[in-house]
């Protein structure tokens, strides 16, 4: 249901661009204005939130040894005691996705053994969605660079490097369109991942999708003019706006994919993206007994102090000879 | 805890990196806009229509190419009738003489790598 | 519960299914099956904490009793908590449901429950959340998981939350290290809002504030506790050791989980704190008035576990030690680790643990000056400071259960394996997916050991004791180690249930096991008055 809602809604948004050709001032200029603007503010804003609220407590998630004692080997990557550590620690969690590398399978066997099982297939499908999607959007700096940055052409020749047809096949355009299958795959057909998914986990696959697959049907299939597409973006990027004629609608598609992709992501699951940089279990050091941490809003709370105790068991303490502070 | 500095850090390493287009730009100070294109010749239209050529010339010069060298078939007939010789230098390059202002500007615009035509054909210009 | 029928091994493995049912979570009710959920706190304590709607209250009735105002109530909590606490508000926003951590979390394991998922544990909060704190949530609704909040939900709420350890082994495998112990923190104070707790949370709550101790033994009651353990020490190796209370001017303030003094196999674990030492001749000090290391708080909210945690500086300071040791104990260590500096620090009052025997600065606690006894053990043992026959210890077939909390809330791995192989000489490792940072739950935890509870924590402790299971199999392990009060009182009934024929102990058990001292009889009999079987085995030899 869920999926197939998130499926029309993305064939509505095809629609809604096909047509939105036709009004290339507005598709072509005012969205796409207003998608980078809610996209740039808005994260902006969610960072700001985020860090407003602080982090009381320091709770890193350790999985390794902690450092204690000096013969015994502490594991500064996966239980950092210091910032190099937790720069470490994050830099694989971001660029490798270290703890999804952990992950495991448990399965029941003879219904009666449980065994773990190494699962790695969700690590390399997230892999391969992940950086294809960055090398495309760093690939994609041709048309918003002139002249265009010498590392994004190195960057294009890498990912052509089979140079099988022309123009030449990129590696990412069929990685990324088989990891986004395979995750959908995934959320359709494992069936506890199908029961945890929302239409907006669906909705996010197939509006990248989308855009990937429009994309790869302008480059290789319905071709389009890409010095137009250019001249526009570059326009855009300058701020003295010019649509150019005849630029195809395939391409007023993609774009407003994009558009789409750029606005929704603040206010949605998207966010993980700024929000590993966030998450207190993985960019704290697990130095917690030897520098203390403070808690801005440390509350004064009522406690039992030696003194109440005292008084309590006053009698009982004299009674099995214990010391006291006062005598009555 | 709020480690204020480090998320500034991080808003404006984002900022820089999403504005990149935009700075970019003013500091290359090029206009940005497309090259302007010489063609100085006695044809007044293309094989195709100049549309079609700007988004699918390297198609056409594939199969030209295909045609040519392996099915040793030298000459497009035009929709009009009209007969052309299936060659990058003598045809194409008789109006687009000059290599390095037809294609070279396009392609540099816009991204595009050198293509294999140079693997084996010389730019006549170029001696 | 005790007069039921228990549900046998076979029947609880036979009716695991992982398969999710036909409706979805949302429209799925909530199901109070007996032996699957903890009482309800009476009134009295929530009373004696100063607790807010204190009433009474039972989990399985239709009506709980809520105030009118419930709703808002919960909604004020959530807007404070998610101005309070980074890791509410970012954990709530970036969950992209991956699933990773669905089979990671030993409740779910089994019981098949999907709502025992870490990442539909969540979503009870997220939805909530995004529909009454989003913008995409008021737009979208369901499509984006929002839902409305329900006396239903709160049941709910109830019921999930109180069936999460916060043993953090979903944080592990999450790729936004997302921590459901957070969550599940989180999930409990709102409830503390509506008078919704459990008793056996509460109630040892109430207890260790009154008189310093989980089960509310009276100082009298201790003292004599800890003079039995004294005099079992004499009974079974023929020393006399010294276990002095309060006193003031001591080097080392000692705390441990109630539990050692009363719970059994945690008493064995005492007499080998004792038996070391005496054999290092530690100038130490027990406090009556901080006698629980143990933190029931750290179930209840974060006020409470303050409160209760306050009492070690507080009496470290009034009897003028230097530095404090802790010993074997989970969620004990969780707090002292990660909580008690922040909250109840500074220490200036203390001096940077230096251990007396070797002079090993222990720096790493440089702040909070408290270390943990594995680690002040070991540091004795590398430098040969100890007189070991690990041959005492002959009789048992050892394998080692990381606890949850010193695991992956400290990262205390290699220390009690240093010293378990120092004073044994038959160990042997689980497999490595259930050890270490990956290490099982005993199911028991967070408060959730109690009676009542039975069925969901044999469930829970399945992927615990299944890999016991192996290695008995495999090496014939007749023994499980481990480090926290709470295993030693809820694995033994567990692996009962389960592994039968394997028993549980504390890793101080062996160091006393093994510990040559001066004066000692001729150890015929362990900790436990058991005989060792040494004799026999020279014969046979």
């Amino acid at each position: 249901m869920n999926f197939i809602t998130s499926f029309l809604l993305t064939v509505g948004l095809f629609i809604v661009g096909y047509f939105g050709s036709r009004l290339p001032f507005v598709f072509g200029l005012v969205i796409p204005y207003t998608a980078l603007t809610l996209f740039v503010l808005g994260l902006v804003c969610r960072m700001i939130a985020w860090a407003r609220v602080p982090v009381p407590f320091r709770i890193p998630t350790t999985c390794g040894q902690q450092r204690s004692l000096s013969w015994i080997k502490s594991n500064n990557l996966e239980s950092p005691f210091n910032l190099l550590g937790v720069v470490g620690r994050m830099f694989l969690e971001v660029f490798f996705f270290r703890s999804l590398f952990r992950n495991t399978k448990a399965e029941l066997y003879d219904g009666t053994r449980l065994v773990y099982g190494s699962n790695k297939f969700l690590w390399v499908g997230a892999m391969a969605f992940h950086w294809s999607f960055l090398l495309i959007v760093l690939r994609h700096f041709r048309f918003f660079t002139e002249p265009v940055l010498p590392c994004v052409l190195w960057l294009q020749d890498l990912d052509g490097l089979f140079e099988i047809a022309v123009p030449a096949f990129y590696l990412t355009n069929f990685f990324i369109v088989a990891a986004l299958g395979y995750l959908l795959a995934r959320r359709l057909f494992n069936p506890q991942v199908r029961y945890i998914s929302l239409g907006s986990d669906y909705f996010a696959l197939f509006l990248i999708l989308a855009i990937a697959l429009t994309g790869i049907w302008m480059r290789y299939i319905d071709k389009v003019d890409v010095v137009k597409i250019k001249e526009l973006v570059m326009s855009l990027v300058a701020f003295a706006p010019v649509v150019p004629d005849g630029i195809g609608w395939l391409f007023f598609v993609h774009l407003f994919f994009v558009c789409v992709l750029l606005a929704y992501f603040p206010f949605s699951k998207l966010l993980h993206m700024p929000g590993v940089f966030f998450s207190p279990t993985r960019n704290l050091a697990n130095n917690n007994r030897a520098k203390r941490h403070i808690n801005p809003w440390n509350p004064e709370v009522k406690c039992h102090t030696y003194e109440e105790w005292e008084d309590e068991f006053r009698d009982t303490l004299k009674r099995i000879g214990l010391p006291l502070d006062k005598a009555e | 805890m709020r480690d204020t500095a480090k998320v500034i850090i991080g808003i404006l390493v984002f900022l820089v990196l999403v504005t990149t287009p935009f700075w970019y730009g003013k500091i290359a100070a090029e206009s940005g806009k497309p090259p302007v294109l010489k063609v100085g010749t006695a044809e007044k239209e293309c094989v195709m229509s100049k549309d079609f050529m700007r988004a699918n010339h390297m198609d056409l010069l594939n199969e030209w190419r295909d045609h040519v060298v392996r099915e040793a078939d030298r000459v497009y007939v035009r929709e009009d009738g009209r007969r052309f010789d299936k060659s990058l230098g003598n045809t194409c390059m008789k109006c687009h003489t000059d290599k390095k202002e037809f294609c070279d500007k396009c392609h540099s615009y816009s991204g595009v790598k050198e293509p294999f035509c140079w693997d084996c054909h010389n730019d006549p210009n170029a001696r | 519960m005790s007069e039921e029928k228990k549900i046998k091994p076979n029947e609880i493995l036979a009716g695991i299914d992982y398969n999710p049912p036909a409706t979805g979570w949302m429209d799925t009710p909530v199901d109070f099956k007996k032996g699957t959920f903890c009482n309800s706190v009476p009134a009295k304590f929530m009373e004696y904490l100063g607790q807010p709607q204190p009433h009474e209250w039972k989990s399985y009735q239709d009506d709980w009793g809520l105030p009118d105002n419930w709703r808002e109530i919960i909604f004020e909590g959530m807007r404070e908590r998610l101005k309070k606490f980074r890791t509410f508000r970012v954990f709530m926003d970036i969950c992209v449901r991956c699933g990773a951590c669905a089979d990671k979390c030993h409740f779910f394991i089994g019981s098949g429950d999907p709502k025992n998922m870490p990442v539909l544990r969540a979503e009870l909060l997220r939805a909530v959340y995004k529909r009454d704190f989003t913008l995409a949530g008021k737009i979208m609704g369901r499509f984006v998981g929002a839902r409305k909040l329900t006396v239903q939900g709160i049941k709910e709420w109830f019921y999930y939350f109180f069936q999460c350890t916060e043993c953090r082994r979903c944080s592990v495998f999450c790729p936004y290290g997302i921590d459901t112990a957070e969550i599940t923190m989180m999930g409990r104070e709102l409830l503390n809002l509506l008078g919704l707790n459990i008793g056996w949370v509460t109630e040892p709550a109430a207890n260790c504030f009154r008189t310093g101790n989980h089960l509310g033994i009276e100082p009298h009651a201790f003292k004599d506790s800890i003079e039995f353990a004294c005099d079992d020490v004499f009974d079974n190796t023929g020393v006399k050791v010294e276990a002095p209370i309060n006193r003031k001017g001591a080097e080392v303030l000692f705390v441990s989980p109630s539990a050692d003094y009363f719970g059994t196999p945690h008493y064995y674990t005492l007499m080998g704190y004792l038996l070391l030492f005496h054999a290092v001749g530690l100038d130490y000090t027990w406090s009556a008035y901080a006698s629980e290391g143990g933190n029931f708080g750290l179930f209840h909210s974060h006020d409470m576990m303050k409160r209760l945690n306050n009492k070690i500086y507080h009496e470290a300071k009034r009897l003028k030690v230097k530095y404090i040791i802790g010993g074997e104990c989970g969620h004990m260590w969780r707090v002292l680790h990660q909580y008690m500096d922040t909250m109840n620090g500074p220490t200036d009052f203390l001096e940077v643990p230096v251990s007396h025997v070797t002079g090993t600065r222990f720096d790493h606690a440089a702040s909070t000056k408290m270390i943990h006894i594995s680690e002040f053990t070991a540091d004795l043992i590398k430098h040969n400071k100890l007189k070991l026959d690990p041959s005492r210890n002959n009789h048992w077939n050892i394998t080692f259960h990381d606890s949850c909390n010193p695991a992956r809330a400290m990262g205390l791995l290699e220390e009690p394996r240093y010293i378990i192989k120092n004073v044994c000489n038959n160990f042997h490792e689980m497999p490595e997916n259930t050890i270490r940072e990956q290490t099982f739950c005993c199911g028991s935890g967070s408060g959730l050991g109690t009676e009542e509870n039975m069925e969901m924590r044999l469930r829970g402790g399945l992927p615990r004791a299944n890999a016991v299971k192996y290695v008995k199999e495999k090496h014939g392990v007749n023994c499980l180690a481990c480090m926290c009060a709470i295993d030693k009182a809820t694995l033994p009934p567990l692996l009962e249930y389960w592994v039968p024929g394997v028993e549980v102990a504390g890793v101080h058990e062996f160091v006393g096991n093994a510990l040559n001292i001066e004066g000692q009889n001729e150890r015929t009999v362990d900790l436990r008055g058991e005989p060792i079987k040494e004799q026999e085995e020279k014969k046979d030899a």
